[in-house]
């Protein structure tokens, strides 16, 4: 971590005045969960990228795939897991409980810690 | 050229508002307060000043307005009372934390429950601890003076905290006075152009206001912000000094009336002090040495001149409009300050506190000379026998 200021030099009023400075702030500490990424079922959607709160799919602009997680920011919130409709495929078609660390699924959200 | 007008003590704040004329205004009219809201939203109707007025649905709303609008670079100003005050708490602390130079009128009403219209100082003693500056006055002169005077200490760039500006509800507010207005140039060139050193407008240099600080930065914040307080002391003196000399008038951090060769004296805030006056004048007249101290900088304390002005004395008694329950015998919240001030600085005077006008209850010159009568005695005895007396309550 970056040396902590003092008092007298830090900006007044909690005011952040280097723009996009929140990149430094690795939030990827706060998770329970983990989003771990099926490529092979992924049809590239964009869904998971428009909707993580944390802007923290990774996608290849270029060739308009996504390749997968900033796992130093991204919070295990399960957002993308819940918008990707490859899982909601799945799920319905499954016809039984789907676990969240389902193989099957596009996006599977591990526990913490445990191997995927 | 300054003129004399007849001025409600609400119609003093206004005008000095007009005189002023800020960038935003966001408020949410409240008895008794009203009146300042009204007349000011006639202004801007009338293009007597460019204004942007904000009626919000709610003070915590008109709170919230003008910490954006000052985050923004915008001088800003509001007025509330009682409860009005209650429910911008929240954002009350947080005007502060941010560092906006908001001026706000607060008309000093009692805040419920039982619910209450009329005057005592149970809301202003709320946010106390809020970080804001604090400042009473005893008239609608004074009323009018100091708001003019916020503006310049809210703004300075070593304090930049905001201001609330206190008069009694009604017994002020509402009361016509004689009020010298000075002339709009005069007034506009004493406050200035407020040049922020920083806004959320700036789409050069983006920032962010009101971003999470942990246990790693929240204390350098508050840190910070309570050195701004420290040099709102200096700042409060070299404004008034200004003041003083621009429009011959003679503001400090107290009023010390007929106190240098007093052996008793009270301490009374806002309105009533006027009324001490008269009392004490009165006491004078039959040779009796009584005083009276009027403190008009509450927030930063100014402990040691306190201590200072009053060390002489042989008895001293406070005169508090509102109650700390559970603290000292529910002493109130101005005898506390005092007492810890007096005891750091090593004056030890017999000294008790006097509960009055709570809720609007009139306070009478006879209760406020039954005060002296008490201190008096206590100054042959050095005895205090109660702490805490409720004037004029019914037993
Ligand atoms: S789990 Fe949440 S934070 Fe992580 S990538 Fe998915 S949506 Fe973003
Ligand atoms: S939502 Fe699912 S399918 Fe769509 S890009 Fe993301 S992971 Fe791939």
């Amino acid at each position: 971590m970056a040396q902590l200021k003092g008092w007298r030099e830090i900006p007044i009023g909690g005011v952040i005045v280097e723009a996009g400075n929140a990149v430094e702030y690795k939030t990827g500490g706060w998770r329970a969960f983990r989003p771990v990424f099926g490529q092979a079922q992924c049809i590239h959607c964009f869904q998971c990228w428009l909707f993580c709160p944390d802007s923290s799919i990774l996608v290849d602009a270029e060739n308009e795939k996504m390749v997968g997680f900033d796992l130093d920011h991204c919070k295990g919130c399960g957002i993308c897991a819940s918008v990707c409709p490859v899982n909601a495929k799945v799920i319905r078609q499954a016809g039984e409980k789907v676990n969240r660390d389902d193989p099957r699924l596009c996006i599977r959200m591990v526990e913490e810690g445990k191997a995927e | 050229m300054s003129k004399y007008e007849a001025l409600t003590g609400d119609q003093a704040v206004a005008t000095a508002m007009r005189q002023i004329n800020p960038d935003v205004v966001a408020a949410y009219p409240i008895t008794p307060q009203t009146e300042t809201v009204e007349f000011f939203a006639e202004y801007v109707a009338n293009g007597e000043v460019t204004t942007d007025f904000i009626c919000v649905e709610s003070e915590h709303s008109a709170m919230s307005a003008c910490v954006g609008a000052s985050a923004a670079g915008a001088r800003v100003m509001t007025a509330t009372s009682s409860q009005g005050l209650a429910l911008m708490w929240e954002v009350v602390y947080i005007a502060a934390s941010y560092r906006c130079p908001i001026v706000m009128s607060l008309v000093n009403r009692a805040l419920s429950g039982p619910i209450n219209i009329h005057c005592d100082h149970s809301d202003v003693m709320g946010v106390r601890d809020s970080g804001w500056i604090i400042l009473f006055s005893e008239n609608n002169q004074e009323a009018y003076d100091n708001v003019i005077q916020a503006v310049r200490i809210a703004e300075h760039p070593d304090v930049l905290l905001p201001v609330m500006v206190c008069q009694d509800g009604f017994i002020t507010s509402h009361a016509m006075e004689r009020v010298e207005v000075y002339d709009d140039a005069d007034v506009k060139a004493f406050v200035g152009t407020y040049r922020p050193k920083q806004s959320l407008l700036d789409v050069d240099n983006p920032m962010t206001y009101g971003a999470l600080h942990f246990y790693d930065y929240y204390y350098e914040s508050k840190r910070q912000q309570a050195e701004a307080m420290e040099r709102a002391r200096r700042v409060v003196l070299e404004v008034a000094d200004e003041f003083n000399r621009k429009f011959q008038r003679n503001y400090g951090l107290f009023e010390a009336y007929r106190l240098d060769d007093a052996e008793v004296a009270v301490v009374v805030a806002n309105s009533t002090a006027g009324t001490a006056k008269v009392v004490v004048d009165n006491l004078r007249a039959q040779g009796l040495k009584v005083g009276l101290l009027k403190p008009r900088v509450f927030r930063p304390f100014p402990a040691k001149e306190l201590a200072g002005a009053l060390s002489h004395l042989k008895a001293l008694a406070v005169m508090d409009r509102s109650i700390a329950f559970g603290y000292l015998d529910n002493a109130g919240p101005l005898f506390v300050d005092l007492a810890a001030a007096l005891a750091l600085n090593g004056i030890h005077i017999p000294m008790a506190d006097y509960i009055f006008g709570l809720g609007g209850r009139d306070i009478k010159p006879s209760e406020i000379e039954s005060v002296y009568r008490d201190l008096l005695r206590v100054a042959e005895t050095g005895k205090v026998e109660r702490l805490v007396t409720y004037l004029s309550v019914r037993e």
